[in-house]
């Protein structure tokens, strides 16, 4: 039985895409609904992520379905041994959809491939977590009304942030131009920027995160630079203070810009730029919950009542 | 080395199979990837053989032993130029090199440890992303792997 499933940002379309953002459109107008009423679906966490699963859970309830599911690989079998096929087939006898974060890469394909019922990725290792890039192309979208032509500017940790590469990987269809700002050491690897030259994506890298950067950006992708990435804390000591951004670095921005952050946030945004209306951060978290009901309600192929 | 003592040293097949051109290094290799080693039948291997094109070549001869295409084609991601001549009745009724197929299904391992192919009960996929610069991309996590460092399940 073929079965829609939602395992990676690169297997969408440019249409897909489009047709997600304007579902989640729609459900930031009606977020409370009862179209999965009598579904049940099953959020797996073999990794503990809370606000991944605190976000899909909501999404599902206000939908009217029911949850099952764990938040901790520990209280379950996987612990003794059992694989993650056969917690999978188990799963699928109960569950209508699985939503699944797990430690390992490519978890999820492999769980699409074997289970008879649709699989949601929420998460597989260091790989994809494609339901975090719909809800930031959403933000996105819905605070430039469009993502044609834009500039984004990403900052912080390039190298091991997997939300800027699936970023730009589904930014491919809408003609960016990325400014890549990051240290030598968490700097973007050759893939991503081989992937920009083959699909003819514009982009410049520097070390400085000046003014001039932000000034003539349209979206600001602040990202989390951890301590553990590096092998010279000295080095983590000078980097962490040169990409925090201040709300006086904020002046000479436009007036469209907005301050992306995936979330946990450390000392890479300083707190006077909460303020500031252009942070979108925690609103952007907002957005993750219409753009898990988009996905929810495509796998299980319910056409909307729109 | 004349051509006589070449026979003697690898004697002709009446019906089977003859794997030729193999680099020496990737010989064994080749042994193990067709389970050559759990045959019944008669086999003759030969390595650092003088050939003219290679230098030095490895050769496996198996009596009364046809492999399927695919299997033959699993030698393709360890030594791309390897030639299978096809022996009936002492002819040669088909000679062909080895061709890399799109997709290798649980031939090689993926040397990403984090991969869910390295932790469950279930068969590797790779896609062959170049075939003159030997490129393959784990069908799983990703993870792209070069030739000299592709290591067989």
């Amino acid at each position: 039985m073929e079965n829609k499933s939602f395992v990676s940002i690169s297997e969408l379309t440019k249409e897909e895409i489009l047709s997600l953002l304007d579902d989640a459109s729609y459900f930031e107008s009606n977020p409370n609904q009862r179209i999965l009423e009598g579904r049940v679906l099953a959020t797996l966490f073999f990794e503990p992520s809370t606000r991944t699963r605190l976000s899909f859970e909501t999404a599902v309830n206000r939908l009217g379905g029911r949850i099952i599911g764990f938040s901790d690989a520990n209280t379950t079998s996987s612990s003794k041994g059992e694989s993650l096929k056969d917690t999978i087939m188990m799963v699928s006898n109960y569950a209508d959809c699985i939503i699944m974060r797990h430690y390992l890469e490519g978890a999820a394909q492999y769980a699409s491939e074997i289970s008879p019922v649709s699989i949601v990725n929420a998460g597989d290792g260091a790989n994809q977590h494609p339901s975090q890039t719909m809800l930031d192309l959403y933000s996105i979208y819905k605070t430039q009304g469009t993502l044609e032509n834009l500039t984004i500017t990403l900052v912080g940790d390039l190298k091991y942030g997997r939300t800027v590469h699936s970023l730009i990987q589904a930014m491919r269809f809408f003609n960016p131009t990325f400014v890549f700002v990051a240290c030598d050491e968490l700097r973007m690897p050759d893939e991503y920027k081989d992937y920009c030259n083959e699909h003819g994506i514009k982009y410049v890298e520097t070390h400085d995160f000046s003014e001039e950067v932000i000034n003539n950006t349209d979206i600001l992708y602040m990202t989390r630079v951890q301590r553990e990435r590096f092998t010279d804390l000295m080095e983590y000591e000078r980097v962490k203070n040169v990409y925090t951004l201040r709300n006086s670095m904020l002046s000479g921005s436009k007036p469209n810009l907005r301050i992306l952050h995936p979330l946990p946030r450390v000392s890479e945004i300083a707190y006077d730029c909460d303020e500031n209306p252009k942070a979108y951060y925690f609103q952007q978290a907002k957005n993750g919950l219409y753009a898990r009901q988009a996905i929810i309600c495509k796998v299980l192929g319910i056409k909307l009542d729109k | 080395m004349n051509s006589n003592k070449k026979e003697l040293a690898v004697a002709a097949l009446e019906n089977g199979t003859v794997i030729d051109h193999i680099p020496p290094k990737a010989l064994f290799k080749v042994v193990n990837l067709l389970g050559i080693q759990c045959l019944e039948s008669s086999v003759t291997i030969g390595n650092n053989l003088d050939s003219k094109r290679m230098g030095k070549k490895g050769i496996i001869k198996v009596a009364n032993v046809f492999f399927p295409e695919s299997t033959l084609n699993r030698i393709a991601v360890i030594a791309p130029n390897v030639k299978i001549n096809v022996i009936r009745n002492f002819e040669i009724v088909d000679k062909h090199c080895v061709t890399l197929p799109d997709e290798l299904t649980d031939i090689v391992k993926c040397n990403n440890p984090k991969c869910i192919s390295n932790n469950e009960p279930m068969a590797t996929r790779f896609h062959v992303l170049n075939r003159t610069n030997l490129l393959l991309q784990c069908h799983y996590c990703g993870k792209k792997i070069e030739a000299a460092d592709i290591t067989l399940k």
